[in-house]
């Protein structure tokens, strides 16, 4: 039932930054390369800096001026996204890959109703009368969970709880039936029952419709409930790419490591005992360390992780992967 | 502090309008500073022979005279170099003034809310409710002409905007965590209202005051010319406006003179004004 | 081990007022129970709407309580004059962008403390007692003259948390000291919280959505849910055995990694009722799986049951799967 075919093919995506302040272009995700079939959720984990957002965005074609975007290949649904036109992009934008952010709130124009915001996303993909939209969005609603879909309609973004909201939004990115949906720490701000709900009826959307979807968090709780395979982002560089319970068993990178360990749930210790931690701060977009961009905070860093890039080998970008369970 | 005026500085620079202002901003004060150097002749000194004379690189100029003389026989150009300390000095007055009243209204209001809020903006919608020319006007008026009344007048009916921006400012900034936790600590109204929320409130205050100053300098120059304002035997720009009103057909340089100058000064002053409005907006965003 | 704090029947009402309507009630907190005592960590979980903001806010007097009872230090709350109260009591807030003042050095905001309440000090002693804490909480003495903005997210709470322990407080609350910071921070933080805690004695009050972190850094929790409190006992106890309905279903949702699979969790369904309009029986009805006709029409009152306090009138007969 499932087709198993590439949707999305990324090759050595690089993107960049200009800024004034800096002679050279701020380098901020580098040589990241992925893929995704259709119907499969892949995970994304990552902090702050780690470049998981600015690479949506890059999928989503709406990165700003002055960005440079280059990759051997970006290839969605057999497009190569590299060479669309603009008028071309608004169709794939929303239409065949849509995206949700972390805060309903500041998504949704709080100046109109939700009636009007998804049926006019409706009617920018679908040639389709106005009263049709609106059956269209009713339905969507209801599929989203919203009780009294109908009466939800006129309601204004700042009238909705911010589960309700989140809904919204996703009944509005799910409205042209994309075939890739981008969640952008889709739960972030909400609390923890009301996440376990959202993320539970995208995982249903995944599974009824067939679509892929790209899941971005920082936690990795999340990652492992709800999808079957992770990568990790750190400092613009993809570190760590597995099954999720495998990762989760037995992250090879240094800093997969620290960070399912560092998580005061992970295993079972005594409590008010001390957390192993990483040291130090993820670096500024424009102070990159050279070679491994983990090694100064890396407890286990050796002379050869210093000097240059480290490839990415079965998933693996580091030179001595850890050998140890997490403990 | 030093830093934030660096950075300013560094996206000031990108604003040529704003360049232009500062450039001509500093030529101004010091031809203020060293008029009595410049200046080739006394202000208040008649040449009863050179009457109405045309600027000296026009037919029927004297060279001693660079820019001619006025109805009385003195020397334009010196008149118009002290005009500018005048200038320059009524826009800091009326600066000054405003900007230390208003603030502390507009930090009043805004923190202190309720009644004392109510009653600070009544007032500054009583002072806005007429045109702001009228209601310096009516202020002279009352004071009686002369120039420091007119700064007074001038002042009185700049506060209002001061008082809003501050406002505004302030109630943003009140409802932060930096100031909660400064009541954890102890720390008194006064202390809250002047050391952790007014140095907030910096960027839209160094706007307007320097709107402010172009604004005061063209309302005592309005002043002047209706005779409300500088009185002679001032120099002031607009006072001179004043006295050439009758000779703006037999001797054009009387009027347009003074006119130019306070037209650049003004300029020069909102053209710095809109570039620190600039400059100090999206730097905000990204410091917050 | 003494106790510090012990609250009795808090209230907060807001009295919320629209143009044109009548008066309406909001019910920040109701009838909300609990002590401290020394060296310990309770921690306070629940979520948006349960009322752990406004407990800080009213425990900090920096907002009023409405009614009730609040001991400190075994006297009454009210009588502390302000320097005695921020001596005793303090905080370090949420939000790291915002709880520091932007135009003030690390220093100034660290020896803040000392300036307004210990003015007779030298300045040489507030020197060193502003360096001592900010070794103490891992910052290098060169970073004293640097702004906010030159500080990372956790360095900013570093700099909360130094400013805190100050007047050398003997209750600290913490209001998600945690929540905006990368994870990989975020156990930096937690590991410093408890090694101040050890070092100076402190009894800390948790605030956070986070329940791992609360599980490992509580001693004792406080559920909370619409302003009152549901469920109040050791971590272990309602961590291992959760009897309310609504703690059950938190410690379900939370995403964990070494979670087995079990059979269907409840999904928490429908809407937080409004706290202008709170239901007459138990706040969690509309919404609890176990509900019964008698929950609707009274408040559950706490009663304790297996070792710790609950607030559910079907509490003696749900047993957790």
């Amino acid at each position: 039932m499932m087709t198993s075919e590439t949707l999305l093919e990324v090759q050595n995506l690089n993107i960049f930054f200009k800024s004034d302040k800096n002679p050279e272009p701020i380098h901020a995700v580098r040589d990241l390369s992925f893929s995704l079939k259709q119907g499969e959720m892949l995970g994304v984990v990552g902090e702050s800096g780690s470049g998981k957002s600015i690479t949506n965005l890059a999928l989503m074609g709406i990165l700003g001026d002055n960005s440079i975007v280059k990759a051997d290949k970006l290839h969605f649904n057999n497009r190569d996204l590299l060479t669309l036109k603009e008028q071309e992009w608004q169709k794939v934008r929303g239409g065949e890959i849509s995206m949700i952010f972390q805060d309903p709130m500041t998504a949704l124009n709080p100046f109109l109703t939700v009636e009007f915001q998804i049926v006019e996303t409706i009617l920018a993909h679908k040639k389709i009368s106005k009263k049709e939209a609106r059956e269209l969005a009713i339905d969507l609603l209801a599929q989203v969970g919203i009780t009294s879909p109908t009466e939800r309609l006129k309601a204004y973004p700042f009238e909705l709880s911010g589960g309700m909201a989140q809904r919204v939004m996703i009944a509005m990115a799910i409205s042209t039936g994309p075939k890739l949906l981008i969640a952008d720490e889709p739960t972030t701000a909400l609390d923890v029952t009301i996440q376990k709900q959202i993320l539970t009826l995208i995982k249903s959307l995944q599974e009824k419709n067939n679509m892929s979807v790209i899941l971005v968090t920082h936690d990795l709780g999340v990652v492992s409930e709800f999808s079957e395979r992770v990568q990790v982002m750190y400092a613009g560089e993809l570190v760590e790419t597995a099954m999720t319970k495998n990762l989760i068993k037995h992250p090879f990178h240094p800093y997969s490591y620290g960070l399912l360990s560092s998580r005061p749930g992970a295993v079972v210790r005594p409590a008010k005992s001390v957390l192993p931690s990483i040291p130090g701060i993820v670096p500024a977009f424009h102070q990159r360390p050279s070679g491994c961009q983990f090694h100064p905070r890396c407890p286990h860093v050796q002379n050869d992780c210093i000097p240059s890039p480290i490839a990415l080998e079965k998933g693996i970008r580091c030179l001595h992967p850890m050998k140890e369970e997490v403990v | 502090m030093k830093q934030f005026f660096n950075e300013l500085y560094f996206e000031l620079k990108k604003n040529r309008g704003a360049m232009i202002g500062i450039v001509i901003i500093i030529l101004s004060v010091i031809i203020a500073l060293l008029a009595p150097v410049i200046a080739p002749h006394n202000p208040t000194e008649v040449f009863s022979e050179s009457l109405r004379l045309p600027p000296s690189f026009i037919e029927g100029g004297k060279t001693g005279f660079f820019f001619g003389t006025d109805d009385i026989g003195r020397d334009i150009l010196s008149r118009l170099i002290y005009g500018s300390r005048i200038s320059l000095a009524v826009g800091f007055s009326v600066v000054i003034l405003a900007l230390f009243t208003g603030t502390l209204l507009g930090v009043f209001a805004g923190f202190y809310g309720g009644l004392v809020d109510r009653v600070i903006m009544r007032l500054t919608d009583l002072i806005m409710s007429l045109p702001s020319i009228l209601f310096a006007i009516v202020i002279v008026a009352v004071l009686g002409p002369g120039i420091t009344n007119a700064i007074i007048a001038v002042a009185v009916v700049a506060v209002p905007n001061f008082i809003r921006i501050i406002r505004a400012q302030v109630l943003v900034e009140k409802n932060k965590q930096y100031v909660s936790a400064a009541k954890l600590f102890g720390a008194g109204n006064f202390r809250i209202m002047f050391v952790e929320i007014l140095p907030n409130c910096m960027a839209p205050l160094i706007v307007q005051a320097s709107l402010g100053f172009s604004d005061g300098i063209l309302n005592v120059a309005a002043l002047g010319f209706l005779g409300l304002g500088a009185q002679a035997p001032m120099s002031e720009w607009g006072t001179m406006l004043s006295d050439a009103r009758s000779f703006i057909e037999s001797s054009p340089w009387m009027v347009t003179l003074p006119g130019l100058c306070i037209l650049i000064t003004v300029l020069s002053f909102n053209l710095l004004g809109d570039g620190l409005r600039d400059a100090l907006d999206p730097r905000l965003k990204k410091q917050n | 081990m003494s106790e510090l704090l012990r609250v009795s029947g808090l209230d907060k009402v807001y009295d919320i007022k629209k143009m044109f309507k009548p008066t309406m009630k909001l019910k920040a907190l109701s009838n909300v129970n609990f002590h401290l005592n020394s060296r310990e960590t309770l921690g306070i979980v629940g979520e948006s709407g349960c009322g752990k903001s406004t407990l800080a806010k009213v425990l900090t007097k920096l907002e009023q309580k409405t009614s009730g009872s609040i001991e400190l230090l075994g006297k009454n709350f009210d009588t502390f004059n302000p320097k005695e109260f921020h001596s005793a009591i303090q905080m370090v807030f949420q939000d790291p962008y915002q709880s520091l003042n932007p135009r003030k050095k690390a220093f100034d905001i660290i020896s803040d403390p000392l300036t307004i309440n210990t003015p007779e000090k030298s300045a040489a002693e507030v020197r060193e007692q502003v360096f001592a804490m900010m070794k103490k909480v891992g910052l290098r003495e060169e970073f004293a003259k640097r702004y906010p903005h030159h500080f990372s997210g956790g360095q900013r709470q570093r700099l909360g948390i130094a400013r805190s322990l100050m007047l050398h407080p003997q209750i600290l609350i913490l209001d998600e000291p945690v929540s905006a910071l990368d994870v990989s921070i975020q156990a930096q933080v937690l590991n410093l919280l408890l090694e101040l805690q050890k070092e100076f004695n402190l009894a800390y009050l948790f605030i956070s959505h986070d329940l791992s972190v609360i599980q490992h850094m509580s001693d004792r929790i406080l559920v909370m849910y619409l302003g009152r409190v549901v469920e109040y006992g050791s971590r272990d106890e309602i961590f291992n055995n959760p009897l309310h309905p609504y703690t059950q279903i938190l410690l379900e949702s939370a995403p964990k990694t070494n979670r087995e699979k079990k059979e269907a969790d409840h999904i928490l369904n429908g809407e937080l009722p409004s706290a202008l309009n709170l239901p007459r029986g138990c706040a969690f009805e509309p919404r609890c799986p176990y509900a019964t006709l008698g929950c609707k029409e009274v408040v559950p009152d706490l009663i304790q049951k297996q070792g710790r306090w609950v607030a559910c009138h079907e509490a003696p007969s749900i047993a957790r799967n």
